[in-house]
């Protein structure tokens, strides 16, 4: 009865500190996103710290890098003209729309999908990644795209993933092997445990980077475009960001940054 | 949606519970046949008087027993490749399983052998019977008869351990059990009907090791 009491208190001492926690959060003024990035001084972007390529958080440097950092600070020169007046904030997948909607961050630049239903609480920029279900395989392997996925093929995936249910659809004749994480999946490939690997493009150029023995063939089976997500209603920031885009693919500052990230050019 | 247990789980997915629990039965009977000849082998050779067999049927024990299983699977599934030998997740799995397995019963078959008086292999090979042929016909007999409960507690871990080939693909009762959680998010229904299925092979042979042991002790005591 005892322990039972103390564990009461504490969980009432913790609901108590969410509570406030929750209170603490700080609203920005009505206004749009871009008066008070330049009231502040600095943009604040919501990106992620544990994504290869696009925002990782080196562990012994503490430095953040990626695809979509470099893009945030493009942004920073942008507006302010330096590219170093940006905070970066770590969001996962389910923290980012909550952080953007409370004024914590000002844009999420962070693997996100446009879809049709967070088009409902977050506005979109253009496509700045063409992201999709792709397939790795060894260099000189025979399989060169979704068609020559037949009978006997024995692809490598993650268990539970959205990929084994695509590739399923896709390549019904195809022998679906699954395993702990994408890592494992590529390991088992290396050792010769299957003829190719499926998932997002994305962490395919990771693993292609990591292994230029190993490459990405036939282009994307899927479409998960990934768009820079904006509060709801900005359309002045949205504007800004979208002109971002377009000044970065006309200056060639995009393909370079993509080549610099993807090891490859974008298609 | 706020349901935790649906029983349903076992219907809607029955098939691919079925293969993985037939993949298990025909992973653990061929380690347990294949780790029980191969650990008789080696506890044989642990304690010959032929001193190069005997140090290698030591290297065996001391080295598979003091790994992890993880380890001995992923030499066969990731190691052999590498070698030009591709193995499927569930050979090697199944091999990794039986040469583990085997290191532990050499141990409980050696302890066994030892437990015979040395009057008994005194008395046979004085009868002119080879090193041999007093191993297979007077002590394993007597051994294997002793050592039986401790054996059948290896074939119990050799079926739960089996669960080891869901990382390397092999098609068994946790791989597809990992599957359809992915598919159902109803992890306490589909681990619990695993448990089940287990239980189904385990429990026999925990039942025979208590009856075994109620039989030695009471024969013992007669």
């Amino acid at each position: 009865m005892k322990k039972r009491s103390k564990l009461g208190v504490l969980l009432i001492l913790l609901a108590v500190c969410l509570v406030f926690a929750g209170c603490g959060g700080k609203k920005e003024k009505d206004g749009g996103t871009l008066e008070a990035i330049k009231a502040r001084g600095k943009v604040i972007a919501g990106v992620k710290y544990d994504t290869k390529l696009f925002g990782l958080k080196d562990p012994a440097t503490g430095k953040i890098e990626g695809f979509d950092i470099d893009i945030a600070k493009a942004l920073a020169k942008k507006i302010f003209g330096d590219e170093s007046k940006v905070e970066l904030k770590e969001v996962t997948s389910k923290t980012r729309i909550p952080l953007l909607q409370n004024g914590d961050i000002d844009l999420i630049i962070a693997t996100m999908t446009i879809t049709e239903e967070r088009k409902e609480q977050v506005d979109f920029s253009d496509v700045y990644f063409k992201a999709g279900q792709s397939l790795l395989v060894k260099k000189g392997s025979p399989i060169q795209g979704l068609e020559d996925i037949k009978k006997g093929v024995k692809v490598l995936t993650a268990k539970g993933s959205t990929s084994a249910k695509n590739i399923r659809e896709k390549a019904p004749d195809a022998t679906v092997l699954e395993f702990e994480n994408y890592q494992d999946a590529f390991t088992a490939l290396k050792a010769g445990q299957g003829d190719a690997l499926t998932t997002d493009n994305a962490i395919l150029l990771g693993m292609q980077k990591q292994d230029p023995n190993y490459i990405v063939v036939g282009g994307n089976f899927t479409d998960e475009p990934y768009g820079i997500a904006i509060k709801k209603g900005d359309s002045e920031f949205v504007q800004v960001v979208n002109d971002l885009l377009k000044e970065m693919k006309e200056s060639g500052e995009y393909d370079k940054l993509y080549e610099q990230w993807m090891g490859v050019k974008p298609e | 949606m706020s349901k935790t247990f649906d029983i349903q789980i076992l219907f809607d997915h029955w098939d691919r519970f079925l293969e993985g629990f037939l993949h298990t039965i025909e992973a653990s009977a061929i380690a347990l046949i294949g780790s029980f000849t191969l650990g008789t082998i080696i506890a044989v050779m642990r304690i010959s008087p032929l001193k190069p067999l005997n140090w290698l049927g030591t290297a065996y024990v001391e080295f598979i027993r003091n790994i992890p299983l993880l380890l001995v699977v992923f030499f066969f599934f990731l190691g052999l490749p590498s070698l030009g030998v591709p193995l499927d997740g569930f050979t090697s799995g199944t091999l990794g399983l039986m040469v583990y397995t085997a290191s532990f019963i050499a141990e409980s078959i050696r302890a066994g052998i030892q437990t015979v008086p040395t009057g008994q292999t005194e008395a046979a090979r004085a009868t002119g019977l080879t090193y041999l042929q007093t191993m297979t016909s007077i002590v394993l007999p007597q051994a294997v008869k002793i050592v039986l409960p401790s054996i059948s507690n290896q074939f119990i871990n050799l079926v739960k351990n089996s669960s080891i080939l869901a990382v390397v693909a092999g098609l068994d009762l946790m791989y597809y059990a990992d599957l359809i959680n992915a598919d159902t998010f109803l992890p306490l229904t589909v681990y619990t009907l695993v448990a089940l299925f287990y239980l189904v092979l385990t429990l026999p042979l925990s039942m025979a090791v208590h009856a075994m042991e109620r039989r030695f002790s009471s024969a013992n005591r007669s």
